[in-house]
């Protein structure tokens, strides 16, 4: 089997709130322009797995890492603290669980990343800001209205606008934590397929609560439990023949 | 989770009653072609649209777990297994109508020889029918293995059948029509010993999430 290339790869990754600790030894290889998703019970870990993508745990002080998150090509440790979080932040973007426009017009949220990297040349804001927004199949709802307040949007467009202010910065990698769960199944539907036609430019990592959603779109499956990878594969594989009784109980519905 | 796991119970004894179905009309219609009982052959021709109904019921049911429940591994596989097996198991409710039909005919005439091969040949297809139903219900085991093997004595009878036949024909061909009918017994019963093998074939993937229809399986066994 030739094995795609990877993008990012945890090693050994120890995380702690605290003297909680809430990853235990996670190692993944996260291959490139593919959707790798994380399923498991609340509490599994999985949201603060992807968190250490983009150093979201570095906001609060008690919080440690243990070991690392390689990004290709340039195997650079993107937790190690040498690096600027803003510029691992610039690389791989996130989108959250509830749609979270700033209170700024549907214009300002998308250029709002490429303004802190010091763009202020207006054509070049107007072309990327386009570019993102077509990217995010949101740009033939909203081209005529760029200046009106994203909450003017509906729940779905928001989070679409969410997604063209992640991409925005050309990222490598885009997170998403439950991009769906506040959104209704037409929504729904539209999101999941934009993350699959993303994924042929940016690698995709998803936390998703949703079976189905993971068995719909991902590559690749991991399941995690009490801070651990239980099984990962194929996803294929993974929902059909789990070879983990684990993982079988918590596809099937029988946990616990 | 427990209405789910009542609902798969009840799709196994379903499919289990529809076995046992089958299992009769086989044993019957030779029953009634060994023993020249018309009357019970007609019997295994009526009672096949019980057969043809519960196939459908079974099919349907499939299609309503898959699509409010949502099936994931094992319980994919069961279901999936369940649609495929009863497939073949009405097709072998069907072959047994058709012994059924030829031992109505065959009964009408004086009996050529003795039968030695087609009753071997329905004892073993029969035991075959069973262990796959076993092994159903019981799981992961070496039943399913068992029954894949047994097919080649069935192949073997098929063949010995229709040489001994052959040659009846070739000192007598007065006896053709009867003779050819009862290589189409014979090749009925060959066909119901298929079903059988896909049945068992199909709960080792049941059982182990892999396809080993078209392989080599003797590594396996």
């Amino acid at each position: 089997m030739v094995m795609d290339p990877i993008k990012a790869e945890s090693k050994n990754l120890d995380f702690y709130y605290g003297n909680l600790q809430a990853l235990k030894n996670v190692s993944l290889q996260i291959q490139e322009r593919k959707i790798t998703a994380l399923i498991g019970p609340s509490g599994c870990g999985k949201t603060t797995y992807l968190r250490c993508f983009n150093r979201m745990h570095d906001l609060y002080p008690h919080n440690k890492y243990h070991g690392e998150i390689i990004l290709y090509p340039d195997e650079i440790n993107i937790i190690s603290p040498s690096v600027d979080p803003i510029e691992v932040r610039m690389r791989i973007s996130m989108v959250f669980q509830k749609p979270n426009p700033f209170p700024k017009s549907i214009f300002e949220n998308v250029a709002y990343g490429l303004r802190v990297r010091g763009i202020s040349n207006r054509s070049i804001l107007s072309e990327k800001v386009e570019k993102s927004l077509r990217s995010a199949a949101l740009w033939d709802e909203i081209k005529d209205r760029l200046h009106l307040p994203a909450f003017d949007l509906s729940g779905g467009q928001q989070q679409r606008l969410c997604i063209a202010r992640a991409l925005a910065t050309d990222p490598e990698i885009l997170l998403f934590d439950e991009p769906t769960s506040a959104l209704d199944p037409i929504a729904t539907g539209k999101i999941e397929e934009l993350i699959m036609g993303l994924q042929e430019h940016v690698t995709i990592l998803i936390v998703t609560h949703n079976m189905q959603q993971a068995a719909r779109i991902s590559d690749f499956t991991a399941f995690m439990y009490l801070g651990e990878v239980v099984e990962f594969g194929d996803t294929d594989n993974l929902f059909v023949n789990p070879q983990n009784k684990l993982t079988e109980e918590y596809i099937t519905g029988r946990f616990g | 989770m427990g209405i789910f796991d009542d609902e798969l119970k009840i799709l196994r004894e379903r499919i289990l009653k529809l076995g046992c179905m089958v299992e009769n009309a086989i044993r019957d219609s030779v029953k009634a072609l060994v023993e020249r009982d018309s009357e019970l052959a007609k019997e295994v021709i009526k009672r096949d649209h019980l057969v043809n109904a519960l196939d459908v019921g079974i099919d349907e049911e499939c299609v309503r777990l898959i699509a409010l429940r949502q099936p994931m591994a094992r319980d994919l596989r069961l279901i999936t297994t369940a649609m495929k097996i009863t497939t073949d198991l009405e097709r072998m409710g069907d072959l047994a109508v058709n012994i059924a039909e030829r031992a109505i005919e065959l009964n009408d005439e004086p009996q050529l020889k003795p039968f030695v091969n087609i009753p071997k040949m329905a004892e073993i297809t029969q035991t075959m029918v069973r262990d796959a139903l076993d092994s159903f219900v019981t799981g992961c085991s070496r039943l399913p293995y068992e029954v894949i093997k047994r097919d080649d004595e069935v192949d073997d009878l098929t063949v010995r059948n229709f040489e001994e036949l052959l040659s009846f024909m070739i000192q007598d061909p007065k006896i053709i029509p009867l003779a050819v009918k009862r290589t189409y017994i014979a090749k009925y019963l060959e066909r119901i010993a298929d079903h059988a093998t896909n049945i068992a074939e199909m709960i080792i993937y049941m059982c182990k999430g892999k396809m080993i229809r078209h392989t080599e399986i003797s590594e396996e066994i």
